[in-house]
């Protein structure tokens, strides 16, 4: 524990107000947590306010207990608990925060803390003459693999000599710390190694996920079975990975689906020669095929019935069917095979095609409304 | 050695595309909402199979830790807490994580919400790390704004995330501390029971989780537990962020499969030990809280949980301190017990009172002005403050100051004796009083 006092009363200003912006960020802030539960924002509250004033003052604690509902003592509490409230003026242009433990303390950072000594005051938390520049050691700051390193205000300085810590203090000093490039102040790109990359540095495959699955799928000692997690549900016909060539129209893709069984089981050419049939699509000549006639002079809409788009239109087209007469006359096999043909899954019973045809064949649209209460489609 | 292509955290040093975008590109949030059409209790048997142990340092088996809370609300809203508060010694994993593959975690915490029934999750970010906390935000806006995040998301559950600061206390990394700060309080350790599970954030079950824990979850589930679990000896599986600080050549945060030998590590990934593998002193394995190790048992460690422990130590955070021959250990070792004084909450005696002790004596025998007999009264105190704090870090502060004694005794000797010779060579009288 370290004892931490409030600055004494003669540096205290009297009164303490956020800026109309801070002011509706902390609006913002509270609102994070559930009601009742306002005393939550009270770190980033004096976080804030201490952005605002460079140090957290007595009247800033009361004035956000206050804000929060909360006693002065459990504010004050809290900005005494918690070190990173500076609790005394800090310098203008920097607050130098040196990292002193151990992992920084093995690569120099007791260089670092003399070259503070030096420059700025030989005691921590103590300004400097032209009160621009303090300094203090801190504990870890989490950046052990770019040790030793500082912080100042936002931003850190990492991988640093004494010499370089010089160079940003006078930068600083000078008001130009902005200047100044933050992060690694050696030729290294964040936590990797000096002198390169020795991971993620293969080059990238061009179609990552796709190669990654497909090894999945083909390897032969593969102990985790493929996901599916991140396949869409769909009920879209999908084709063997194994044909050479997709199929574009419609009846040859539904053929060539994985419905056709484990196609790796039985090798892998001899799937194209398999019958049609025994895909559970049936052919085109099954004896339950509704005839076909050739394409009238007048065709009927038939996409006015729901369940037909205009693709399962021009299906319907090709094998032969175009008005709503020859819907409505369908017998029950026949409907089972368009409907297992169209890879529908009983959609055809379900839509009821059957009656909506006979309706719209009868009288048109206006049948349609009397009978099922809307217009098609 | 790990391939790039079994890496989880694939930008963690920043080099590639930051945004949303990139995230996807790089196979992030893909099919999360599938994974989460799989439910509950298939996620929380995904992540018990495979095998994941919680990467914050303790190395608690994560889904197990996810199993405890309560299956049906009573009422209460459900949390989960994400432990960003990295401020042991040594570690600086979870800061890559923040600002350079923020959506690893982001996607993590939409999974681990929906295992637990949580709707809103809170990261702990710690005080020091702001541009890191900045990185998050605008990550987490962004999958605001993607709909991914917030009410009536495309996920199809709704989970609001908020991020939460603290402000510079190392305590506020153990689970009831970082939860009393959440609630606006001093970050002092709660007792338990009641656990967090039970009676956690605002007094509803909540579940606190270390950046990593919770940012790997989401390419476990999708590439599966058998892919997470072939990595390392078992019990001790997966792959890690490593990260090694002090005397190699090239110190660098890293991602290998856990089992991986210390050795392989420093030649493969630190360059070597600075001055070659002679030159090596002493190793602390995991975080400064972790007993030193001498160089020569550091030799042949396999890096994983087990592996440590049979050298005594313990692999926590995977945060390696390496000090070679030039080092003061004694030295290193009282900046450590000063750092435990320094971060002690001062709710326990033993604690409160036994860290400045311990590193008062330790600073006399950094310049050797102690008695030999000292030396076992120093372990006998670590003895006396293990084990009777309400939190771990009297453990932790023990610990470092143990390992001192235990393998570098005969050092602190020879610095006594120095000093005594030293004294009686520059004229110090010693007579009998008459």
């Amino acid at each position: 524990m370290s004892v931490r006092r409030l600055a004494e009363d003669n540096v205290q200003p009297a009164s303490f107000a956020f800026t109309k912006e801070n002011a509706s960020w902390a609006k913002a802030t509270i609102k994070k947590y559930p009601k009742g539960r306002e005393q939550s924002a009270v770190i980033p509250l004096l976080m804030r306010a201490q952005e605002q004033d460079g140090w957290v003052t007595k009247a800033s604690i009361e004035a956000i207990a206050d804000m929060l509902g909360m006693a002065y003592i459990r504010v004050l509490e809290v900005a005494t608990f918690y070190t990173q409230f500076q609790l005394g003026p800090v310098g203008t242009r920097a607050h130098v925060q040196v990292c002193g433990t151990t992992p920084c303390m093995l690569r120099g950072a007791e260089d670092l803390i003399n070259v503070c000594k030096k420059r700025i005051h030989a005691e921590p938390h103590h300004l400097n003459e032209s009160g621009t520049l303090s300094w203090e050691e801190v504990e870890c700051l989490g950046a052990c693999v770019n040790a030793p390193m500082i912080m100042i205000f936002k931003d850190s300085f990492e991988d640093l000599t004494a010499t370089q810590l010089e160079h940003i203090i006078d930068r600083f000093d000078a008001g130009k710390g902005s200047t100044v490039e933050t992060g690694p102040q050696v030729d290294r790109i964040f936590s990797a190694p000096v002198g390169g990359l020795t991971s993620l540095n293969e080059p990238e495959p061009a179609a990552r996920k796709v190669t990654t699955r497909a090894k999945k799928t083909e390897g032969d000692s593969v102990s985790v079975p493929p996901s599916n997690a991140a396949k869409p549900t769909t009920d879209a016909v999908e084709t063997d990975p194994k044909l050479k060539t997709p199929a574009t129209a419609k009846a040859e893709a539904a053929a060539n689906t994985k419905a056709t069984g484990d196609t790796r089981a039985e090798g892998g050419d001899n799937e194209a020669k398999q019958p049609v049939a025994a895909a559970g699509k049936p052919s085109l000549e099954d004896k339950d095929r509704p005839a076909g006639i050739a394409r009238p002079a007048t065709v009927d809409d038939l996409k006015l019935i729901s369940g037909v788009g205009p693709k399962i239109e021009g299906i319907l087209h090709e094998l032969g069917i175009f008005t709503f007469a020859q819907v409505s006359s369908w017998k029950l096999e026949e409907r089972a095979w368009v409907d297992s043909y169209l890879n529908f899954k009983g959609r055809i019973e379900r839509d009821d095609w059957v009656r909506q045809a006979e309706a719209l064949a009868k009288g048109g649209e206006a049948e349609y409304i009397r009978v099922f209460g809307k217009k098609p489609r | 050695m790990l391939k790039d292509q079994d890496r989880i955290f694939t930008n963690i040093y920043g080099t590639k595309d930051k945004s949303l975008k990139g995230a996807m590109a790089r196979g992030h949030w893909d099919g999360t909402k599938e994974l989460l059409e799989k439910g509950r209790d298939w996620i929380i048997n995904e992540v018990k199979a495979s095998g994941l142990r919680g990467r914050g340092g303790a190395g608690f088996p994560t889904g197990l830790k996810w199993s405890f809370m309560p299956k049906e609300s009573d009422g209460r809203p459900h949390y989960l807490v994400v432990n960003a508060d990295e401020s042991e010694p040594g570690t600086c994993k979870d800061r890559d994580i923040l600002r350079h593959d923020p959506h690893t975690l982001i996607e993590g915490c939409v999974v681990a919400s929906f295992a637990m029934g949580a709707n809103a999750a809170y990261i702990y970010v710690r005080g020091e790390f702001i541009r890191e906390r900045e990185a998050l935000q605008a990550a987490i806006d962004e999958c605001y704004d993607a709909g991914l995040l917030g009410k009536n998301n495309k996920l199809g559950y709704d989970i609001d995330i908020y991020v939460h600061h603290g402000a510079g206390a190392y305590i506020c990394g153990e689970e009831t501390a970082l939860l009393e700060s959440l609630e606006g309080k001093k970050g002092q350790p709660r007792l338990k029971p009641p656990f967090p599970a039970n009676m956690g954030l605002y007094g509803c079950p909540t579940t606190v989780n270390n950046v990593e824990s919770i940012a790997v979850t989401p390419t476990i589930l999708r590439r599966g537990a058998a892919w997470f679990s072939s990595f390392g000896r078992p019990n001790n599986v997966g792959t890690k962020l490593f990260m090694m600080s002090g005397h190699v050549n090239r110190p660098c945060t890293v991602e290998e499969a856990m089992g991986i030998s210390f050795k392989e590590m420093v030649e493969k990934h630190g360059g070597g030990i600075r001055g070659g593998w002679d030159n090596l002193l002493a190793v602390i394995p995991g975080g400064a809280s972790c007993p030193v190790v001498k160089g020569e048992d550091m030799m042949n460690v396999t890096l994983d949980f087990d592996g440590l422990r049979e050298v005594k130590s313990s692999f926590g955070t995977g945060g390696m301190i390496i000090m070679d021959r030039s080092t003061d250990i004694i030295k290193a070792i009282w900046r450590i017990s000063a750092f435990f004084k320094h971060e002690s909450c001062g709710q326990c005696t033993p604690c409160r009172e036994g860290t400045g002790w311990m590193m008062r004596v330790m600073q006399r025998m950094v310049t050797g002005n102690a008695q030999k007999r000292e030396i076992d009264m120093l372990f006998d105190v670590t003895k006396q403050i293990e084990g009777h704090t309400i939190c771990a870090l009297g453990d932790a502060a023990a610990w470092p100051i143990q390992g001192l004694i235990r393998n570098f005794r005969p050092e602190i000797e020879a610095r006594i004796d120095k000093y005594t010779a030293n004294a009686t060579a520059h004229g110090a009288v010693l007579e009998a009083a008459e």
